[in-house]
Parts: structure tokens; C-alpha cells; sequence
């Protein structure tokens, strides 16, 4: 189990590395990326370029810059070329409103999208499970972008049935009620996809799982139908929505959520992604990508480490 | 005579599929007494496994059309409700399946699942339940059953597996034992300890066993009556001894001939029944092996009932030809090929 985890922890590292690498890399190879012209503004002379580029070391090799990016990026001092404001401190400024959507999100989509999946594997063929079917394929269709905006057009900004506040983001420690009155529609709106994905994904597993030997074997000690699907179809079904689940959880929490934070104007992790690629700017990309890498390779672990606890085969002896 | 367990009577068993109407089973009759072990042998797709699963209810599904009766002690088993099939399962009939790999769930424990199969139908606590699986397991013969308790599946090997499943299969001590194909994914050693674990067990637990196969070698000893099945019907009928000894069906002969046997002389090659068994929704008309059977002739166009030819009472089978024409030429078939120097 150590072992295991120290292999697993060094691998993490490196796939942090090589991905701050590569989106350094890209930033660099593709045109229009010049930072020292942006830096410099509008009315700049080639003179004034050329300091930029000399202060802002952007005339050294390319792994010296990446290097230095990296290093003040682990020391707290990596500013944004665009308005100089520190990184790490935006990032962390936006944690608490992109934890907050994500864990309500998840909880929301979890439960929601297991209830489906496991309705519509029972109800297979039937009326309930099409309707299901379409709906879920309908939620995997729709663009967040799309639902959210309709959502806020007629729930919130004062349209028929405006019954939710218009976007912003309250803090739990401020106001409790109205951290989850205003999370209420980004919640559902982010959620909505996933339900339909897993309800899909669990929908198929458990028709499959249905079908194994142990179940006929279940049927045959005459346990409960009930009991036959909770212990025997549910439990073994349910494994690979955990990986599912995991890597979508820290996906959303790694600043995944870009479409929904911006839709609903809510100022975390995601919404900062998206500004500093609107505004090609490399060291908030580079932030953003590290902080998400994190959590990935981080999900990814705690998973492998679930999987063991949830199929005894998979154990190491 | 003895209790009558199980009485089946003209059992059909249809499933309705895209390309048509399956007839798994059409019309098999059987009895089953306390005490009696009956083999049912017959190739894939005879509609051997659809009938014991069909005991038990496995085969109920919004595809599937039943027809005669199943009596268990009485009750027919074709028409109570799922819910009281339950009690029946795993309590009065217990089940043992072809592939111990895949009968048993991979996640949970063995003792956890037989004392689930306990719990079900018994009230008793948790500990209790333990003690009885580990009981369980010492007589089906597990090494240090204390602790492989708490094994899961595939720390088990496959005939440990196998006997695990026998265990959880009588955990509720029931009147009938449905075993199919017990032994086929083992490897032959692990076989013979199988049988005769369900040999022994039959005695301990007074219990009957149903015992399907595709090799009438695994019944041989074992069988006090067997039934050989063939496109969905019994075509052969007999007391173990009278069916190895006086075989009247030409079917069984091919059966008996594809088996290697040590009380006779050794053939070059065992012998094989040509061709495929036929497609169960597009029947041959007649006598359904007609179309495989080297010794068919014009009556066979029409199908034999399946009734006594020989002396021996409740010796039955299906087929026309003449008792005397079929003692002298089935030897052929048994025997396999000789070469005539050796």
C-alpha cells in the first residue's frame, strides 16, 4: 500500500510538470502570444517593446522562462502580465465560490443521477424508462451555456417566475440561507448534464450486472428482488461511477466549470480561467492549469485508493 | 413408495424472439421421489438447463409462456406468485450452477453470502448464521473453514468455489437439490469429488437431487434413474443400469459412445453424432433426430411417442425401430471404431 502510494504520488508530480509544460509550450508556439506587446499597450515604440521584453525576461531561452514561471509560481509571486495582480492570490480568492458550486453540484447530480439510472435499469423497455432515456439525452444535449442563460431569463432576472436572485455569490459565512438560495440555479444548471451521463452510464451497468451468474444465483437462494438489486446488481454496477465521479468532481473543482461561473457571474476559479484566456494571459493560465492538474492527479489517487475498498479482487494481497 | 417430491407434467417451455418461437421445452414429464438422485443428460440446447431452471422459476420473463404443471408436494410451483416462489427457492429447492467462476458475487464474502442465503429464510442472528456457514463448509469439505470463511471468491480455487456454492446451495437444508452442470468448467479430478460430495451430502441432508449433464459419465455412478433429453424433449427414459445396458434410443448410443470407457475395448475414436441439434424455433417434422440418425427410415416422418418397447417396466423411449434390430446393431455406435488387425 506504501509502495503503491509513493509510485502513484511521483507519478502525480510528474504529469503536473509535464502538464505546466506543455500549456507553456503552447503559449509560446502559438502567434499572436508575444506578452512584452500586450505589456506595453497601444501607443508602444519598438523601444519600449524591446525593455519590456527585456525586464519581463521574455528574450531568455524558453525553459529559463518556464522555470522562473514555475518557481515564482510555487512561491506566491507569479503576477498576470495584464493588470500585475498576483495569481495565487485570485485563485485562492475563488476557491470558496468554486467549492461551493461543485460540492452542491455533485451532491445534486450523484444522487439524482443514480435515482434515474437505477429507475429506468429496472423499468428497461418500458414507458418509464424512454421517457427517462429522452430526458437524460435531452440534459446531455443541452448547452450549459444555453440552459443556464434560459434559467436565469425565467427564473431570476424578472421574467414569469423570478423567484431566484440574479447571479453573484454570497458567502456561506456571511449568510448561509442566501449562499444556497443564490447557489440554488447554478447547482441545478451544472448538475444537469451529469444526471443524464450517469443515469446512462449506470443504466447500461446495471443491465449488464443483471445478467451475471451471481444474480441468477442471488434469485435462486430466493433472496428479495429488492435485496437482489441493492447488494448484488447496485453494489457491483456502482464501481465505475466512482471513477466517473471522482474525475468530474475534481474537474468542476480544478476550475472545470467555466460555462456555469460565467453564465451566473460567479467569481471563482472557473470564471478566472476564462478571463485569462480571453485575455491571453500566460501566468494565470498557468495557475489555473497547475491548480486543476492538482486536483485531477489528487481525484484520480483517492479513487484508485476507493476501488480497492469497493472490489476485494483488485486488493493487494 | 417413497415421498413424491416433484411431479412435472407435460412441461412446455416457449420464449418468444425476434425470429421467432422458441420451444425450449415441449412436454417433458418427470417424477422426483425423496431419496432419488435423477440425471438429465442430453447435448446443448435440449432444453435440459430451461427445465431445471424453469423448477425454480428462473425462467419466468414477460418472453416466456409456460404450459403443464410442476407439483411440488402438491403445489404447482408453474403458478404461484413471485413472491412466494421465494420461499420456495434456496428453502425447498437449492441450486447449483455450471461456472463457480461467475456464480458467486465477487465483492462479498463467502460466508457472507451463504449466510445470506440463511438470513433469507430463516430468523436467526448474525452469529448464528456464521457458525452454520462455517458448518457448512467444513462437511462440503473446506480446508480450515474458520477462517476461508471470510475469504473472498477468488481467493477460492475452482472446485473450493464449486464446493462453497454446494454449501450455500443446502444452507437451508432444502428437499431438492437442481445441479446443472456442476462439474463441467472443472478439471476431471476436482469432477469425481464433486459428485461424490453431492453423492454424500444427498445421504446427510435426505435430500433428492435433479443432476444435469452432458456426460453420462458423471451420472453413471451416481443416478438412480436418468433422462436423456433432446431438442426440448425426453427421448430416453430409464433406470441408470437398463439405459447403459440396453440403450433403445439411437441418440443415447451416440451419447454413450462419445464417452471413453474402461470396461470395454478401447476404440481408435470415440464415436460423434454428425451434424448440429436442430434449431429449436424451425423443428424437423417427425422424430426430431431423424435428420442425424444413421438408422432413420420412412416411419420416422412421424414422431414415436414416448412410450415402454422393451420388458423392462418404465423403460420408455421414442423411437420406431425394432427392439432386436436396435440390440444388434447399436454396438456399432457404442463401441466406436476398431480397426480389425488390433
Amino acid at each position: 500500500m506504501v509502495a503503491f502510494l509513493v509510485r502513484r504520488i511521483l507519478g502525480a508530480i510528474l504529469v503536473c510538470i509535464a502538464v505546466t509544460f506543455i500549456t507553456f509550450i503552447i503559449f509560446i508556439v502559438v502567434p499572436g502570444g508575444d506578452p512584452a506587446v500586450r505589456i506595453a499597450g497601444k501607443q508602444a515604440n519598438d523601444q519600449n517593446i524591446a525593455n519590456i521584453r527585456h525586464s519581463w525576461g521574455f528574450d531568455r531561452p524558453f525553459y529559463v522562462q518556464y522555470w522562473n514561471m514555475t518557481d515564482r509560481m510555487f512561491t506566491g509571486r507569479l503576477v498576470s502580465y495584464t493588470n500585475q495582480q498576483n495569481v495565487v492570490s485570485q485563485i485562492v480568492q475563488g476557491i470558496p465560490v468554486t467549492l461551493s458550486l461543485t460540492i452542491g453540484a455533485s451532491l445534486i447530480w450523484l444522487f439524482f443521477g443514480i435515482l434515474v439510472g437505477v429507475i429506468s435499469a429496472v423499468r428497461a423497455g418500458r414507458w418509464s424508462d424512454r421517457l427517462i432515456t429522452v430526458l437524460a439525452l435531452i440534459g446531455i444535449s443541452m448547452p450549459v451555456f444555453w440552459l443556464g442563460i434560459i434559467a436565469r431569463y425565467y427564473l431570476a432576472e424578472g421574467g414569469l417566475m423570478s423567484f431566484f436572485p440574479d447571479g453573484e455569490y454570497v458567502a456561506i459565512t456571511q449568510n448561509p440561507a442566501q449562499w444556497f438560495f443564490h447557489l440554488i440555479l447554478p447547482w441545478l444548471v451544472l448538475a444537469v448534464l451529469f444526471i443524464g451521463f450517469y443515469g446512462r452510464v449506470l443504466r447500461g451497468n446495471m443491465l449488464d450486472s443483471m445478467n451475471e451468474d451471481y444474480v441468477r444465483t442471488a434469485k435462486a437462494k430466493g433472496l428479495t428482488p429488492n435485496r437482489i438489486l441493492r447488494k448484488h446488481v447496485l453494489r457491483t454496477s456502482l464501481i465505475p461511477i466512482v471513477t466517473l465521479f471522482g474525475l468530474d468532481f475534481a474537474a468542476v473543482l480544478g476550475g472545470g466549470a467555466i460555462l456555469t461561473e460565467t453564465v451566473f457571474d460567479l467569481h471563482g476559479v472557473g470564471q478566472y480561467a476564462a478571463q485569462s484566456i480571453n485575455n491571453f494571459d500566460l501566468p494565470p493560465i498557468m495557475g489555473v492549469t497547475m491548480y486543476g492538474a492538482f486536483f485531477i492527479v489528487l481525484f484520480s489517487i483517492l479513487v484508485d485508493i476507493f476501488y480497492a475498498y469497493l472490489d476485494p479482487r483488485i486488493r493487494p494481497a | 413408495m417413497a415421498e413424491l417430491l416433484l411431479d412435472v407434467n407435460d412441461l412446455k417451455v416457449h420464449f418468444a424472439t425476434e425470429d421467432g418461437i422458441v420451444r425450449a421445452v415441449d412436454g417433458v414429464s418427470f417424477e422426483l421421489e425423496r431419496g432419488q438422485v435423477l440425471g438429465i443428460v442430453g447435448e446443448s440446447g435440449s432444453g435440459k438447463s430451461v427445465t431445471a431452471m424453469t423448477l425454480m422459476g428462473l425462467t419466468r420473463d414477460v418472453n416466456s409462456r409456460f404450459e403443464g404443471e410442476v407439483l411440488y408436494k402438491g403445489r404447482d410451483l408453474l403458478k404461484v406468485s413471485d413472491a412466494e416462489l421465494q420461499n420456495f427457492r434456496g428453502n425447498e429447492i437449492g441450486m447449483i450452477f455450471q461456472d463457480p467462476m461467475t456464480s458467486l458475487n465477487p465483492v462479498y464474502r463467502i460466508g457472507e453470502q451463504i449466510c445470506e442465503a440463511i438470513q433469507s429464510h430463516e430468523t436467526i442472528d448474525k452469529r448464528g448464521a456464521r457458525r452454520r456457514s462455517v458448518e457448512l463448509l467444513r462437511q462440503v469439505g473446506i480446508p480450515n473453514p474458520d477462517s476461508r470463511v471470510d475469504d473472498f471468491p477468488h481467493q477460492f480455487s475452482g472446485g473450493m468455489r464449486q464446493r462453497a456454492m454446494i454449501a450455500m446451495a443446502l444452507a437451508c437444508n432444502p428437499d431438492v437439490l437442481i445441479a446443472d452442470e456442476p462439474t463441467t468448467a472443472l478439471d476431471v479430478t476436482i469432477q469425481a469429488q464433486i459428485i461424490e460430495l453431492v453423492g454424500r451430502l444427498k445421504q446427510d441432508f435426505d435430500s433428492s437431487v435433479i443432476l444435469i449433464t452432458h456426460d453420462l459419465g458423471v451420472v453413471a455412478d451416481i443416478a438412480d434413474e436418468i433422462i436423456v433429453m433432446y431438442a426440448g424433449r425426453i427421448v430416453e427414459r430409464a433406470a441408470t443400469h437398463d439405459l447403459f445396458y440396453d440403450p433403445q434410443m439411437p441418440y443415447t448410443w451416440g451419447l454413450l459412445g462419445s464417452i471413453p470407457r474402461l470396461d470395454r475395448p478401447r476404440p481408435d475414436r470415440l464415436h460423434t453424432i454428425t451434424g448440429a441439434p436442430p434449431s429449436l424455433i424451425n423443428l424437423p417434422q417427425g422424430c426430431k433426430f431423424r435428420p442425424r440418425c444413421p438408422h432413420a427410415f420412412e416411419k420416422c416422418t412421424e414422431e414415436p411417442a414416448l412410450e415402454n418397447r422393451v420388458e423392462t417396466p418404465g423403460h420408455l423411449d421414442r423411437c420406431w425401430l425394432d427392439v432386436e434390430y436396435k440390440r444388434a446393431h447399436r454396438e456399432e455406435t457404442i463401441g466406436g471404431g476398431h480397426t480389425e488387425a488390433a
